[in-house]
């Protein structure tokens, strides 16, 4: 039997691997990847606390969780797209018109 | 170590290690194809948990549309990446405190987790009836609003993606 904490640390770890690219990357589109990357690491978190409290409630968490990733990927990259349109450049350093 | 225990040190090992080498590329199609390998790693990971139904939405969902959307992306914007740009923003560093003070406050709330008491669902009961049978009672008579409003919270994002993607021909930009 796996314990439940060895999947916290899995899903913790994957998290902060995505909130340190998250802050720390120049690319506009890897911030992205590693927002998935940290959705799935609560998904993990939750699916497997869900199971091991043997209640549905976290896996119905989890499921709004992708639904939710879903449309919100879809409206950043039309973003991205619609930035890019008026500044051809991914680095994040580049946007800086509502900078003070 | 029993044998699930080694199954789980396998997942462990390749979903960190496929995170690692997906943020550290500097090439995003790579990027995008070394995590398709992290979502079908994550996707067998919910198979251990009986959890089915979640397997082949990790599938479908992330690797199937999810990934496509990015990589369409990356097609779309074809931009040139130079290799010798730094891969990390400007003061980095500071950020990078940040997210060490935000992973002990983590793991200080960690450690004050109590588990309530077990829910109704157990390992039986969910592997006589079935997973996804289980999930869509559950759905369809408990989560019925919020099923219906994630219906609309993914349609408006539609309209919201073609129009902010859409040229504009009125000149103004």
């Amino acid at each position: 039997m796996v314990p439940l904490s060895w999947y916290i640390v899995l899903s913790a770890g994957l998290f902060f691997i995505g909130f340190f690219t998250f802050l720390t990357r120049r690319n506009v589109l890897m911030m992205f990847l590693s927002v998935e990357i940290m959705f799935n690491s609560i998904n993990i978190a939750l699916i497997a606390m869900s199971h091991y409290m043997q209640d549905i409630h976290g896996q119905m968490i989890a499921f709004f969780v992708i639904a939710n990733a879903a449309a919100g990927v879809a409206v950043g990259l039309a973003l991205i797209i619609a930035v890019f349109r008026n500044k051809p450049s991914l680095n994040l350093e580049d946007f800086n018109l509502l900078k003070g | 170590m029993t044998l699930p225990q080694i199954f789980f040190a396998y997942f462990f090992v390749m979903i960190l290690g496929l995170a690692v080498m997906v943020v550290t590329r500097r090439n995003l199609v790579h990027a995008v194809l070394w995590m398709l390998l992290m979502f079908v790693h994550i996707g067998g990971l919910y198979l251990f948990l009986n959890a089915e139904f979640f397997a082949i939405i990790q599938i479908i969902v992330y690797a199937g549309a999810i990934l496509v959307m990015f990589l369409f992306v990356l097609l779309l914007l074809n931009v040139k990446q130079s290799l010798t740009a730094s891969l990390f923003i400007r003061g980095w560093q500071g950020r990078a405190m940040a997210v060490v003070f935000l992973l002990l406050v983590f793991v200080i709330s960690i450690k004050n987790l109590v588990i309530g008491p077990r829910g109704e669902y157990s390992i039986q009961r969910i592997e006589q009836q079935g997973h996804i049978k289980v999930i869509g009672e559950a759905m369809f008579n408990d989560y019925i609003l919020p099923f219906m409003i994630i219906g609309l919270i993914l349609f408006v994002p539609m309209i919201a993606a073609a129009v902010l993607a859409m040229r504009r021909h009125d000149g103004s930009s």
